[in-house]
């Protein structure tokens, strides 16, 4: 069987074969990729030197790497901080996002008075609050936890509660009929068969999560990739903006496909269904 | 084993008010097989989970096994029309579910869990996830866990119609069997007449809402019986189309 993409967990299909070179078999899976990153590369190269574009203003694929090889200790001591936030704020918003989705399924009377006020805090645009935060607890680590939390929150809130919901009547009525307790229903049946949701909902958490650090860093930091960016846009070195930046992909890549190994070992129930 | 007297039901919902049931009145002895049959909507899935306990009934009286009943019990089981297999459990885990939930002694009913997957035919697969199996091997996965408690009495609410001709053939063979061998008080809703003479030592006829049981069959052929084979078909004939008159009384007329 093709495996899916995880990117698109929930796509269909198509028929066999269709995304394969023929003859090439599994190995195009990660060929043509590599392939396609090494193309798109060159083509970046071709364009600055056809061009002869300004080095501030497009650096060439050899000036990013030299910026980054000439400064990889900072760089890396620089991505550290950022990744750092970034987990801290997606570990607390989990921690405190899913009882809050549990508390919301559990009750009418919570659901009716959280869920409004979930929903509206849900459309400020958090990055209005960014500035906010930074004056509110100073230019370090915690704005920025705070920031991812505060993105990251409701997409896990909300895939958890929707989860939990969208249980199967016969399975909660099977548990009913054993005459089950409410934490029991929660624990070996609803949380359980929310896991699938809830991973999508981490998924796409962990992405904003990133996106929340850098954004918190670039509005007041000491320290961070955001930072860097901030500085090297200021002294016009765009290649090590650069270098920072594919940095900042790689962790958000490599974050996801933590997440995409961790479901897959964890939930292997929920592989490949229907 | 179970007694119904004077049981009534009426659904409240936001359009109005629905009478399914009226004087049901209906008992089944230790270990009986009685069958309730009745057209798709008559109420007979109403009045089979108001005596498992997950509908309180708004007229009268259900007792199983001597005791009012108030609310699911452990020793009524319920097998349903889907599977209802959790989907992250292992077949045999999926089996262990009731003793987990009601908190019995885990390593005797292992081997209990054990003897009936054995006995349905599905050794060897313990440890399979449902999304491996078919949906008659579902169905006999579900039959078992339902069993797994010791139950005195199973409620089946239409536990095969969600399978193929041949699956339900097939399995009415091995609720027969295992009815045979456990000595389990059941009850059984279907509205197959095939599955009722199959199965059944009494069938109770429901009429249309608000139902009542209008008629009860005695079934009085030996076992294990089969549609097809055997001596007694013409038995099978009679009260199959004893049945059929009375779930379509106006047919006779014509």
């Amino acid at each position: 069987m093709t495996r899916r993409d995880p990117l698109h967990a929930r796509a269909v299909v198509g028929p066999r074969g269709s995304m394969t070179v023929p003859g090439m078999g599994g190995a195009s899976r990660i060929l043509l990729p590599v392939l396609g990153v090494l193309v798109s590369v060159f083509l970046w190269w071709l364009a600055t030197v056809v061009f002869s574009i300004e080095n501030f203003l497009l650096p060439g694929p050899q000036d990013v790497l030299q910026a980054y090889l000439g400064q990889q200790d900072y760089l890396l001591e620089q991505a550290w901080v950022t990744l750092l936030e970034t987990i801290e704020g997606f570990v607390i918003s989990i921690v405190v996002g899913i009882p809050i989705a549990l508390l919301i399924v559990s009750s009418q009377v919570l659901e009716r008075m959280i869920y409004p006020l979930l929903l509206a805090v849900n459309a400020i645009p958090k990055i209005a609050l960014a500035p906010l935060l930074v004056v509110w607890l100073d230019f370090g680590m915690t704005s920025k936890v705070v920031m991812v939390f505060l993105v990251c929150f409701f997409p896990i809130v909300i895939s958890t509660a929707t989860g939990m919901k969208s249980t199967p009547a016969e399975l909660v009525e099977l548990m009913r009929s054993l005459n089950c307790t409410r934490t029991q229903e929660f624990a070996k049946l609803r949380l359980q068969y929310a896991m699938p949701q809830i991973f999508t909902g981490l998924k796409v958490a962990v992405s904003l999560a990133v996106i929340g650090a850098v954004i918190g860093e670039f509005v007041g930091a000491k320290a961070g990739l955001g930072f860097v960016i901030v500085q090297s846009g200021a002294s016009v070195d765009t290649a090590l903006a650069f270098a920072a930046i594919g940095l900042l992909a790689v962790m958000s890549i490599g974050l996801f496909y933590l997440l995409v190994a961790l479901e897959r070992w964890l939930l292997p129930w929920a592989r490949e269904e229907r | 084993m179970i007694e119904v007297s004077g049981l009534g039901h009426t659904f409240r919902t936001q359009t109005g008010t629905t009478q399914a049931l009226r004087g049901v009145n209906l008992s089944v002895h230790p270990g009986e097989f009685v069958t309730l049959i009745g057209r798709s909507g008559c109420g007979k899935s109403t009045l089979l989970r108001a005596i498992a306990g997950l509908v309180t009934p708004t007229e009268g009286r259900i007792t199983v096994g001597g005791k009012p009943v108030t609310g699911p019990r452990r020793d009524v089981s319920v097998m349903f029309q889907q599977s209802a297999l959790l989907p992250w459990r292992s077949v045999l885990a999926n089996v262990l579910l009731p003793v987990e939930i009601l908190g019995l002694e885990r390593a005797r009913y292992n081997v209990r869990a054990r003897r009936l997957l054995n006995l349905v035919g599905l050794d060897g697969f313990e440890d399979r996830l449902p999304k491996e199996l078919s949906g008659g091997m579902k169905q006999r996965v579900a039959l078992c866990r339902s069993l797994v408690q010791d139950p005195a009495v199973l409620l089946m609410d239409e536990p095969f119609s969600a399978l193929d001709a041949l699956t339900r053939t097939e399995m009415s063979g091995l609720v027969q069997r295992i009815q045979m061998e456990l000595d389990t008080t059941i009850l059984f809703v279907t509205h197959s007449i095939e599955e009722a003479v199959l199965l059944s030592d009494r069938v109770a006829v429901l009429g249309p809402r608000p139902a009542t049981v209008t008629e009860v069959v005695t079934v009085d052929l030996p076992r294990p019986r089969s549609l097809g084979h055997g001596s007694h078909t013409v038995d099978v004939a009679r009260i199959s189309s004893r049945l059929h008159d009375l779930l379509d009384p106006e047919w006779v007329g014509r």
